[in-house]
């Protein structure tokens, strides 16, 4: 359950913006859940849900709106573009749990599709990101 | 907006002292000095963390004889404690496969480390750096406040050049620095010394080059009884560690 480590670095993200800007509540959290994380969006939820309650400035019921965000990877050496989707299967177990919890040791455990480097990086879709936050001032 | 920051001081607030084993330059014992540092202490009863954040070459868990150990996945990852040490490193998460990281990559990898590991209530939290002020050196100084850097250096004027480098930077963003210890000495030469003293820094002492540490690598019974562990906490009484 390292989704609730980083639940709170959101809420704890949101509540001092919200107080930077002097919000009174806060009553929408848009975040993003790059496709890399395999972040459980149910126990994610949950625990978003459970540290909103009792924050200065309150954070409403059901606030967070969570948005998978997919993946691109693009290699540095050939050009290829590709998503996480296209090569999970040739990962084993814990390389893909490995990655759940730092993402960018996909360069240690996948290489490039096309030309076989481990020289690409994460467009998009690397983990989790707060796009925006509403409030009431 | 990136929310990982948010939660890294919450993460070290119930550890009461970092401390950075730093070099300019790689090869001259860091990881040693580190791993040897964390067992003194929890031998001495402290509760003590050690974190490798040596992301390209790991070595605190082939010192340490880590085998088949893994963070628990509690509100986050708790490191295992390995000789009572709780343990973090890289090394859970990429096995011995080589580690192609970009700048960025390296960045993200600690804010994701210092974001999700719950050390709980620490004495002392020893990190083991790379080398050099890149990355790794600057995200501790930004992320980690009250961190205090313990220098390594060789005898080497090659060596001296790179570490002279790191404390010139360390005094500059006045950071603590607890001393320079010269590590693998040979012979008596006090070039180190006096270019440590130079720079306004103190000079801790030497550990002689030990012939037989190697074969203690991985058994850290074995470690704290060698020789270079007998000039290591010599040197670590001198500054109450």
């Amino acid at each position: 359950m390292h989704e609730w480590a980083l639940a709170e670095s959101i809420v704890m993200a949101t509540v001092e913006e919200a107080q930077k800007e002097k919000l009174k509540k806060i009553t929408q959290v848009t975040v993003f859940i790059g496709e890399l994380q395999q972040i459980e969006k149910e126990i994610f939820l949950f625990a978003l849900n459970e540290l909103a309650k009792s924050q200065k400035p309150p954070i409403i019921k059901d606030a967070f709106l969570l948005k998978t965000e997919k993946s691109t990877l693009t290699c540095k050496n050939c050009g290829e573009n590709w998503k996480y989707d296209d090569m999970k299967k040739k990962l084993n177990e814990t390389e893909s749990e490995s990655i759940h919890f730092i993402p960018e040791v996909i360069f240690v455990h996948a290489r490039c599709p096309r030309c076989g480097s481990p020289d690409f990086e994460i467009t998009k879709g690397r983990g989790v990101m707060i796009s925006s936050i509403k409030g009431v001032r | 907006m990136e929310p990982r920051t948010s939660v890294i001081e919450k993460r070290l607030k119930n550890i009461n002292r970092i401390i950075a084993v730093a070099s300019g330059k790689g090869g001259v014992g860091k990881s040693l000095v580190a791993s040897s540092l964390a067992l003194r202490l929890s031998q001495k009863g402290y509760r003590v963390g050690l974190l490798d954040l040596d992301l390209y070459g790991p070595s605190s868990h082939i010192i340490l004889g880590v085998n088949d150990e893994f963070p628990i996945e509690e509100k986050g990852i708790i490191p295992p404690k390995i000789h009572g040490i709780s343990f973090m490193s890289i090394v859970y998460f990429t096995g011995e496969k080589p580690s192609p990281f970009r700048g960025v990559d390296i960045s993200n990898i600690i804010l994701e480390l210092l974001a999700i590991t719950q050390w709980g209530s620490l004495d002392f939290l020893i990190i083991d750096m790379p080398p050099g002020i890149g990355d790794e050196t600057l995200d501790v100084i930004r992320y980690m406040k009250t961190s205090e850097f313990l220098v390594v250096t060789t005898p080497s004027k090659v060596a001296m050049g790179a570490v002279g480098k790191l404390l010139t930077i360390l005094l500059e963003l006045k950071k603590s620095v607890l001393g320079v210890i010269e590590n693998m000495t040979m012979t008596d030469s006090s070039f180190i010394k006096k270019e440590v003293h130079r720079l306004q820094v103190r000079y801790l002492g030497k550990i002689h080059f030990d012939e037989n540490l190697e074969e203690s690598i991985g058994n850290p019974d074995r470690l704290l009884k060698t020789l270079a562990m007998k000039d290591l906490n010599r040197i670590l009484q001198k500054i109450k560690l």
